[in-house]
């Protein structure tokens, strides 16, 4: 079983047993990166990645990289 | 020192971390350059590729004060969103807003800046505008309560060195918050002129990560900020239109 979600503007399928946003990140081989979570345009605190991800969800990963 | 809001720093460099050769040469360079505040982009992560090495992830961040950029930014509101999510990284609560209000030249939109500025200060961050070199622009800023201003040199990556000394002395000379000019440096000469202007600090990039030998410039660029304060410290002697002899005119030899 899988579900559909928005990921940085891609459509992806992740296994319906990855509940929360903490879940993903550790799906996706992201959980010890440096990086910022946007749920449907709304961050998701550092403390509040066991927020649940359903289908259909529109999820950002933001990071920093080199600017001026 | 260089004093922004609660934080001082020994160093006068602040660096941008875009563009450089690679992250070797970028490392070294920011090591020599001494500088404590580098610059950094918010941008979507390339999530399928995620080996991709990134820069800041390689750094100590506890020797570092982080200074994300709102680029990218169009509107006010664009630039708040980008300064809450690198808020929420709990690496910073500096935020240089940049909001590009002209594809060609890259001048930062007067008015988006304001309201963003506004914004971002009522949200509890240490605002550090970067702005054109208007001088009314950049008193209204500091009477809103911004932390820094940063006011460009010449357009952004052009390189042309400072092309209105005499307004970036007017913002210097009424600003009652450090003025870090950024943006448009190309050499050494054009920082130290910045600073012997009397601004507090600059922010640089492309003048580093483009030039031939990135670590060595890096460390000109340090050196020449530091001469640049110490000459403006000291107070540079009166400019004449004529000249007047270095040597006695008494006791000179008779033909």
């Amino acid at each position: 079983m899988t579900i559909t979600i928005d990921l940085n503007g891609n459509s992806h399928e992740i296994p319906s047993d990855v509940g929360n946003v903490q879940q993903l990140l550790e799906n996706l081989n992201l959980a010890d990166r440096i990086l910022i979570v946007e749920l449907n345009k709304e961050i998701v605190p550092k403390d509040a990645y066991d927020t649940p991800i359903k289908d259909r969800d529109q999820i950002e990963i933001i990071h920093f990289v080199g600017g001026g | 020192m260089l004093k922004i809001a609660d934080k001082t720093f020994s160093s006068r460099l602040l660096l941008g971390t875009g563009k450089y050769p690679s992250f070797e040469t970028q490392k070294e360079a920011v090591r020599v350059s001494e500088s404590e505040i580098l610059t950094f982009a918010v941008r979507r992560m390339n999530i399928f590729e995620p080996s991709q090495p990134n820069f800041l992830e390689q750094l100590d961040l506890s020797k570092y004060t982080l200074l994300p950029n709102t680029a990218g930014a169009k509107t006010a509101e664009e630039a708040v969103r980008i300064a809450k999510l690198a808020k929420a990284s709990g690496l910073c609560d500096m935020v240089k807003v940049e909001i590009i209000g002209c594809d060609h030249s890259l001048l930062p939109d007067p008015v988006e800046t304001l309201r963003a500025t506004e914004m971002l200060l009522e949200e509890g961050f240490i605002v550090l505008p970067y702005t054109s070199d208007d001088v009314v622009l950049a008193r209204r800023l500091c009477e809103m309560g911004v932390h820094a201003i940063m006011p460009g040199a010449s357009p952004i990556g052009s390189g042309r060195g400072i092309l209105n000394p005499l307004n970036l002395s007017f913002i210097i000379e009424q600003s009652n918050v450090p003025v870090i000019i950024d943006a448009g440096i190309g050499s050494p000469k054009d920082a130290a002129y910045a600073m012997e202007l009397g601004a507090d600090a600059v922010l640089l990039n492309t003048a580093v990560s483009e030039a031939k030998d990135p670590v060595k410039m890096a460390i000109a660029m340090k050196l020449a900020i530091e001469a640049g304060r110490l000459g403006y410290e000291a107070g540079r002697m009166p400019e004449r239109d004529y000249a007047v002899a270095s040597s006695p005119m008494e006791g000179l030899l008779p033909n």
